[in-house]
């Protein structure tokens, strides 16, 4: 036999994985085309078209939508989304950290357990999870009341229709996004490292500071992205806890899409929340990068 | 090696955090006063007042006939794409592709496709709520059974081609069932979530055709009442049950 | 050869235990100065927990370790003057070799420039000069092996610990490494304590070596003497080799088959049941009239520069394996008769 004869039959299999291929893949790849990457890909585009007077879009190349997001205004609502979303992300942290550092020294049956626990309220309704804070946020709520009752304050506080309540909703929602990616990174590291530094003489805090905190660092910001990202895009909670008093930049999309009709300036507001998320994850894999050496010199 | 020491602070407070809210919803849905907030004895009365609200059972019936939909397409595509991506390809572009429903935020999601079915002229209703959920539905049942194949060893459907079973057979016969509890699990996870799911389906859903998060929403807005909390309770109890059965199938904290 | 002097560390009736699990049981062992010493066992002996012991990664339930005249076990980990290195080598990823081997000199508070000499000499002494600003991911097994080193030795520890120092590596650079650990061993001065299940790993490079087994210290001796005077049956048949026969002890060797087979007892006389171990470069073969006893030839082999014959004896289970140099002395089916010097076979107690 020839390589010659060889030929067809490797070129029949070779057709026969394309196919393979195209049957498992095609579908789902061009559903997620479809309904995914052409929708976004849409609201990117609109952003550099003018708006119609009664909504939709004129197909007439501008940047007055860029322009306009510098406006005063929604620097300010930009400014104070930054704001709530990164105290949310902190205390996400500073709460998660130690969580899931605990979560991972427990015994494994346990641990198990644990990050059910910690889960599962995640996988329930968002806005009831919301509607549960406005219960207990209450001026007649439970915390108001317990705290009467203690006599520690006379009045009830006003805990509802605040930055906090606003802060806390968002913290409430997303906190199982920060514990898991944590625990993750926190579990994978090899006790064996942390056993080396302390065998070269490092105190157990050093050994934190100088191994168990950077090597987990790019746990914890995969974890302040799905943190961050979605508290910035969040609109429900900025209405439902903070009374409309506190605006973020999902509120601003939302009415750009549904109040004011004026879709390319919600665009150009999407896309600066596409542009945090690119931006968070272009830093996690440059530190990832980093700790591990690359493949560089 | 199990001495967590003062770590047993930020773990309870974390618990308290996740769980009082919760805790506090059930028992107040069992209230019997008018008021969501003074007590007044036990009583099941707002679980019959929301069993009549026909707001609520009407929401509820759009909600499942989106789920259910969306379940069944989002389990199809999800797992041939799993198994195509497992042992058909070695892209990682596609791995992260078919992961980006989960990263791409839910408002932009709700908007793309809001743009989207303008533009191509769909009127807006359960149907399009239903394909905007097989999205994300779809991502995580790729998700759940490219986990559990990872863990099955490939030479199995070798061995059934070996024996003369074609691709079709192999795929029905030895990498379908070989999957099942990953399947199941994801259906479990995405009919969950599509139950839940809001911003996407505000963006999506027709006027007339609210789903059980829209009427909430509406409830919400309009301020609190008992018998949220009794539709809170249930709906938790629902999600609960779910998601710890898709637990007890795969190992889903291992997969997310 | 080192010059080995006093007791270094001295371990005292050291006991752990895991929930039902005794992983040391009433361990006692000195270690003396500039040794070269291994803890040799079967995986599960015990000898891993009592080198996370001695580096405080392990507090044990009764016992006491002194270190001179310091009490070990008071001190936490990083206060130990004592360096592990690590079976995975546990080098700190995100750190290049050079700040890995100088971590340790700078949480002594060493001064910059006296760290930049030191690391540069020992990087030096293990050959990785050229590689200092690499990441632990771009190096070799081997090369990882000597940055875990030079990380250990640069803080001049009184006592070394390594864990399977070699496990990790492959057949070639284990024999080159070998060498390597013992020639550094002698330079640098350092007491080195080794951790290995590899029997041929701890006789080729340690001065002294002590046996585990479930727990406990089964001998400690030098490696010739664990080979050739082994102290119990374990200890024979861990160690190389052996051909031991099953009878009751006697005066001078053992009755097996009828008659008696000799050799010595070493330390306390030795009643009822009983082994004697001959190694089989010990068992030679002899004329019918010198023989003690006889068998057949059922397989021989050549390695080379040794050679293998295993003979069936009537009323031992298994062949009497045979070694000698150069070229088999017998063929298969043949009748052979076997003999050996009594002072080379050993009874012990079963």
């Amino acid at each position: 036999m020839t390589s010659a004869d060889l030929v067809p039959g490797r070129g029949a299999s070779r057709r026969r994985a394309r196919v393979e291929r195209v049957v498992f893949l095609g579908p789902g790849i061009g559903y997620l085309i479809a309904f995914m990457a052409i929708p976004v890909l849409l609201i990117l585009s609109l952003t550099i078209f003018k708006r119609g007077r009664f909504g939709g879009v004129v197909y007439q190349p501008t940047i007055e939508n860029f322009i306009r997001a510098f406006d005063p205004i929604y620097l300010s609502v930009l400014g104070n989304s930054l704001v709530i979303a990164s105290i949310t992300t902190v205390l996400a942290l500073a709460l998660g950290y130690p969580t899931a550092y605990g979560i991972a020294k427990l015994a494994p049956k346990w641990r198990t357990i644990a990050l059910i626990a910690v889960v599962l309220p995640f996988w329930t309704n968002f806005l009831i999870r919301t509607y549960a804070w406005i219960v207990l946020l209450n001026s007649e709520g439970p915390i108001n009341k317990s705290l009467v009752g203690a006599g520690l304050i006379h009045q009830p506080l006003e805990l509802l229709y605040t930055r906090g309540a606003v802060v806390a909703g968002l913290l409430y929602a997303y906190i199982p996004l920060m514990i898991l990616p944590l625990y993750a990174s926190i579990e994978r590291l090899d006790p064996q490292l942390r056993e080396a530094a302390a065998n070269l003489g490092a105190s157990p805090w050093r050994t934190f500071r100088d191994v168990t905190l950077p090597l987990t660092l790019p746990g914890a910001i995969i974890g302040s992205i799905f943190v961050f990202v979605p508290s910035m895009g969040n609109f429900i909670i900025p209405e439902l806890l903070g009374g409309g008093k506190t605006v973020m930049v999902g509120n601003l999309i939302r009415d750009q899409f549904l109040k004011a009709r004026d879709w390319p300036f919600g665009a150009v507001l999407a896309l600066a929340l596409i542009m945090f998320l690119v931006a968070l994850f272009a830093l996690q894999s440059w530190v990832t990068r980093r700790l591990n050496g690359g493949g560089r010199t | 090696m199990t001495r967590i020491g003062w770590l047993r602070l930020p773990l309870t407070l974390t618990y308290v955090f996740l769980y009082v809210p919760v805790v506090v919803l059930v028992i107040m849905s069992f209230n019997a006063s008018k008021s969501p907030f003074s007590w007044g004895g036990v009583s099941t009365h707002w679980y019959a007042v929301l069993a009549g609200d026909q707001n609520v059972l009407k929401g509820l019936g759009n909600t499942l006939v989106v789920a259910a939909g969306a379940t069944v397409l989002s389990v199809a595509l999800g797992t041939l794409i799993a198994v195509g991506l497992q042992r058909h390809s070695n892209s990682s572009f596609l791995d992260s592709f078919a992961l980006a429903p989960a990263i791409v935020p839910d408002i932009v999601l709700g908007i793309g496709l809001l743009v989207f079915f303008s533009l191509i002229s769909v009127t807006l209703g359960l149907h399009s709520v239903l394909l905007a959920h097989v999205v994300f539905g779809m991502a995580f049942v790729a998700a759940v059974v490219r986990a559990r194949l990872s863990q099955t060893d490939p030479s199995l459907e070798e061995a059934s081609r070996d024996l003369g079973a074609g691709q079709v057979a192999t795929f029905f016969r030895i990498t379908v069932p070989s999957i099942m509890p990953a399947i199941i699990a994801g259906a479990l996870l995405v009919f969950t979530l599509s139950l839940d799911e809001f911003v996407i389906a505000f963006f999506t859903d027709g006027p007339s055709t609210p789903t059980l998060p829209i009427v909430i929403y509406s409830m919400v807005r309009f301020g609190v009442t008992p018998e949220i909390n009794a539709l809170a309770s249930l709906l938790m109890l629902v999600s609960f049950t779910a998601v710890l059965a898709a637990q007890r199938l795969t190992r889903l904290t291992d997969s997310v | 050869m080192t010059t080995q002097g006093d007791v270094l560390v001295s371990i005292q009736r050291i006991a752990r235990r895991f929930g039902d699990v005794v992983a040391l049981d009433d361990v006692s062992i000195d270690i003396r100065d500039n040794e070269f010493f291994a803890l040799l066992g079967p995986s599960g002996c015990g000898k891993t927990t009592l080198l996370r012991v001695l580096a405080g990664f392990e507090e044990p339930d009764a016992g006491q370790v002194l270190l001179g005249d310091t009490d070990l076990l008071a001190l936490p980990p990083h206060r130990r003057p004592v360096n592990l290195m690590f079976q995975s080598y546990a080098l700190f990823p995100h750190m290049s070799v050079e700040r890995n081997v100088a971590y340790g000199l700078e949480r002594e508070g060493t001064a910059k420039a006296e760290v930049r000499t030191r690391v540069g000499e020992v990087l030096e002494t293990v050959g990785l000069s050229e590689l200092a600003k690499r990441r632990p991911s771009q190096l070799s097994g081997g090369q990882r092996q000597r940055v875990a080193l030079a990380r250990a030795i640069v803080k001049r520890p009184r006592l070394l610990l390594l864990d399977e120092p070699l496990s990790a590596l492959d057949r070639k650079v284990r024999a080159e490494m070998q060498l390597e650990l013992k020639r550094l061993q002698h330079d640098v001065g350092i007491t080195f304590v080794v951790v290995t299940h590899d029997q041929e790993e701890a006789m080729s490079m340690a001065d002294r070596i002590a046996v585990m087994h479930e727990g406990t210290v089964q001998q400690v001796d030098s490696p010739v003497d664990l080979y050739q005077r082994p102290s119990n049956l374990f200890v024979a048949q861990f160690i190389g080799t052996s051909n031991l026969f099953a009878g009751d002890a006697v005066t001078g060797g053992i009755r097996f088959a009828g008659r008696t087979l000799p050799g010595v007892v070493v330390g306390e006389p030795i009643s009822g049941a009983s082994r004697l171990l001959v190694r089989p470069e010990d068992t030679v073969l002899v004329e019918p009239r010198d023989a003690l006893l006889s068998g057949r030839v059922i397989e021989t082999q050549f390695f080379g520069g040794v050679s293998t014959v295993a003979i069936t004896v009537a009323g031992h289970d298994v062949p009497v394996l045979l070694t000698r140099q150069g070229a088999p002395s017998a063929v298969r089916d043949a009748e052979v008769h076997l003999s050996w010097d009594p002072a080379k076979a050993v009874v012990l107690s079963a």
